[in-house]
């Protein structure tokens, strides 16, 4: 077997990094948007609730976008250029939107009473803006940037699914970490999410092999399609599972957490996939990972920092989730 | 107009914005941990006196959290910016610049947010030590990412420790790239700069604050704290800004020319109060001199020779905007060296009573509050320009490396930012002029109605950060 050279493994090495970063990005910034999504339809009070429910975090899930696109700036330089040129527009509408959310929510609760309406508006409308330009984005790098009449037609119907995955997201949260009323109608709104994220998902799965007979030989082949059957049989069997759970009494009592962690593995297998599809390519088709990556002396360096960075930044965001640990309405000051 | 300028625009748009809001929150969080550490030390023996530690700690708290979004949400997008608006930069210069703004994700905006929920929202879940030490990574996070930063746009202007191969750029040194020549002095420089910029907001708030009769029992205090700070930190930023210059001069001298509108290398250099460098007839109008002061200043003699824009062929950076920019960086800086002064000299012959000041000087005081922020501005603009027409001076020009992208989209998205950061700057203004003239007594009720109510938490920054 033929290993490759450590400086041939760095650009796989930080193509796994990148692809962590962004997954722990969606997860995480997913439910925070999700539940700015659905804001406009909670009471006053229950959007306190819902605010407080995402409060300490979202500052630090979305310096995992940082760090993505950072590992994509930093490490493969060629392809930064590229992908953010053909996403030009709907990067700068999800940065409007990500920045009116970021903004709205200190805003909101510092601003004068009568226009800590307008903040909640300006809240949900930047979640949404910035959850279906990023869907947008992740049908247009999928299928490849492709040219003619379907493609759009593929990312616009990604654009509408990403949003509906992160509301069943934020829907699972707010179920996991509150009680009472919003609780029960964090159950209601995460049934409605739920059929368009897997229609969705479904829909990535097989646009993926559709436009690239590299990925149609790479899934499509035996004996590999027994081993990886094991994906997409996981997947389905956690989305029944949750739509099962959000039927069940349980949901409201000491199971409130597994849909949650259930949707988490949901992400994680979808990952699973994507990456298997576009493995070594940065972008599909056109240019790998070791076409687009810097030096390995730099990638060295970088390297360096990462080792002795991420487990610190792991630790202390761990021990964030643990200091606000438990249902929000308990988290109150004493 | 072509895209090179829109890019340009945009960008500084951007870089404009975000700028704002790390140089009231790199000096912010050195002062909460002073005010928390005050109360902390005073309220077992003083309680009084802790109230008003404690009163201006929940107040600037809130200022902190504020400029802490708006600037995380404006750091995020120039990450992407550098992609979107300058591809080529990070394909030739990207082993250098890559680790550099790596490190700064990795060690220091990661440290920041990471702690910011604690410290914003965790009191009374941790002990106090470990908030105090959270409020201490928050500060130094912001410190270390203005390290970084500071250190690639410093190499940006005085390259070292690289080499060129096939036109990419390879780092040989990497302690020469961080500690590149004009580091030092651009990363104290920075450094004060926030300082003061946070000394003057401590002032102005406070300022208003007396006027309007609310914040008794924190703005005497911080007015003291705000002008102390200004008083002695003004001069030493005069002096390190003049070794700045003497550095640029040694290495950027097209700079210099451009900031002291010298079109002809000469010896005994005026110092122009007031010109308008004219970049077409390569001359100035309506020039305001002081004989030989230039020369002096700048090299410490009076027959010192400086050389002019014009030995430098076509390759020096547009003087109209540098010259303008610098004079008002160093007109709000003496201006803030005489307010300050007769400000502290004044507050203490009043004995710290805050009533007995004058009352023009308070209104003074409230409107230099956003003072730091035009200063900073423009020295960022004298140094940004002046670096012109390259991106890594010398070396990449910056029309290599701008974005293929069509003019018109550019124009669109410019339009979308521009319009969002004014508003943005207009809200943000606006709530810190409406917290400041709550009345404490109002925010410590109000603290105290939402710890009783199981929505304690629900409101970010109005969480009643002490005990009672």
């Amino acid at each position: 077997m033929n290993w490759m050279s450590f400086d041939e493994a760095l650009p796989v090495i930080f193509m796994a990094l990148m692809g962590v970063s962004m997954l722990i990005y969606v997860i995480s910034d997913g439910y925070d948007l999700g539940v700015g999504m659905l804001m406009h339809r909670a009471t006053p009070a229950e959007k306190d609730v819902m605010i407080a429910s995402i409060g300490p975090f979202w500052d630090a899930n979305e310096t995992w976008l940082v760090l993505g696109v950072g590992i994509l700036l930093i490490a493969f330089p060629k392809a930064h250029g590229l992908v953010l040129g053909q996403l030009y527009l709907p990067v700068a509408l999800m940065l409007i939107g990500l920045t009116l959310r970021g903004v709205a929510f200190d805003f909101r609760v510092k601003a004068r009473d009568t226009h800590k309406t307008t903040w909640d508006r300006l809240f949900f409308a930047g979640s949404t803006l910035a959850s279906v330009s990023q869907g947008w984005m992740l049908g247009r790098f999928v299928s490849g940037f492709g040219d003619g009449w379907n493609y759009p037609v593929f990312a616009a119907a990604i654009a509408v699914a990403l949003p509906m995955a992160y509301v069943l997201m934020g829907a699972a949260w707010l179920i996991m970490k509150t009680e009472g009323d919003l609780q029960q109608r964090a159950v209601e709104w995460a049934k409605i999410a739920w059929l368009p994220m897997l229609i969705g998902l479904v829909l990535i799965s097989m646009a993926t092999p559709w436009v690239s007979e590299t990925v149609r030989n790479r899934w499509f082949a035996l004996p590999e399609i027994i081993a990886l059957s094991a994906i997409p049989l996981m997947t389905g069997v956690s989305l029944i599972a949750v739509r099962a759970l959000l039927n069940a009494r349980a949901v409201r009592g000491h199971l409130s957490w597994l849909p949650f962690v259930l949707l988490l593995l949901v992400f994680v297998l979808g990952f699973l996939g994507l990456a298997y599809s576009i493995y070594p390519f940065v972008v599909l088709d056109q240019l790998t990972i070791w076409q687009a990556a810097s030096s390995p002396a730099a990638l060295k360096v970088i390297l360096i920092g990462v080792c002795i960075s991420v487990p610190a930044i792991a630790g202390y965001t761990i021990f964030s989730y643990r200091v606000f640990r438990g249902k929000t309405t308990e988290l109150r000051y004493a | 107009m072509d895209a090179l300028i829109l890019a340009r625009m945009q960008f500084a748009a951007n870089i404009t914005f975000h700028i704002l809001f790390p140089t009231i929150s790199i000096g912010l969080g050195w002062l909460l941990l002073f005010f928390r550490w005050r109360w902390l030390k005073s309220k077992d023996d003083q309680p009084a006196l802790a109230q008003g530690w404690l009163d201006a700690y929940r107040f600037f708290t809130k200022v902190f959290a504020l400029s802490f979004a708006l600037g995380v949400v404006s750091g995020i997008t120039m990450s992407f910016q550098f992609g979107t608006n300058w591809p080529g930069y990070m394909e030739r210069v990207g082993n250098v610049a890559g680790p550099l703004l790596g490190f700064e994700v990795l060690t220091a905006f990661f440290l920041e947010a990471g702690f910011l929920g604690i410290m914003l929202f965790g009191h009374g879940k941790v002990s106090e030590r470990v908030h105090l030490l959270a409020t201490f990574f928050v500060a130094f996070g912001t410190s270390l990412s203005s390290f970084w930063i500071l250190a690639l746009n410093s190499w940006m202007q005085t390259p070292t420790g690289h080499e060129i191969r096939d036109g990419i750029f390879h780092v040989v040194s990497w302690s020469e790239v961080i500690f590149n020549p004009s580091f030092p002095y651009r990363f104290t420089h920075m450094m004060l700069a926030s300082a003061l910029t946070c000394a003057f907001l401590l002032i102005g708030l406070a300022s208003w604050q007396i006027l309007k009769g609310v914040g008794q029992r924190s703005a005497p205090r911080v007015l003291r704290v705000g002008l102390t700070l200004a008083a002695v930190l003004i001069p030493v930023q005069i002096f390190v800004g003049d070794l700045h210059g003497l550095n640029t001069l040694q290495h950027q001298p097209a700079k210099i020319a451009a900031m002291e509108g010298i079109w002809e290398t000469e010896r005994n250099a005026p110092l122009l109060l007031f010109a308008i460098p004219d970049a077409e007839q390569r001359k100035n109008h309506y020039e305001v001199a002081i004989p030989n002061l230039a020369s002096l200043i700048l090299t410490h003699k009076a027959d010192g020779e400086i050389k002019g824009l014009n030995s430098f062929g076509v390759d020096h950076p547009p003087p109209l905007p540098i010259f303008f920019a610098f004079r008002i960086m160093v007109g709000v800086g003496m201006l803030m060296l005489a307010s300050s002064w007769l400000g502290l000299w004044l507050y203490r012959r009043a004995n710290w009573q805050p009533q007995r000041m004058p009352r023009a000087l308070l209104w003074l005081f409230a409107a230099m509050t956003f003072s730091g922020w035009v200063a900073t501005v423009a020295g960022w603009y004298v140094t940004e320009i002046g670096r012109q027409p390259f991106i890594v001076y010398g070396l990449v020009r910056t029309a290599d490396v701008v974005s293929q992208v069509p003019s018109s989209m550019i124009g669109l998205t410019l339009a979308m930012y521009v319009t969002l950061y004014v508003a943005l700057i207009v809200a943000y203004v606006a709530v810190l002029k409406y917290m400041a003239e709550k009345p404490e007594e109002t925010l410590e009720q109000e603290a105290e109605e939402r710890a009783a109510t199981p929505l304690g938490i629900a409101t970010p920054g109005m969480v009643p950060e002490g005990g009672r």
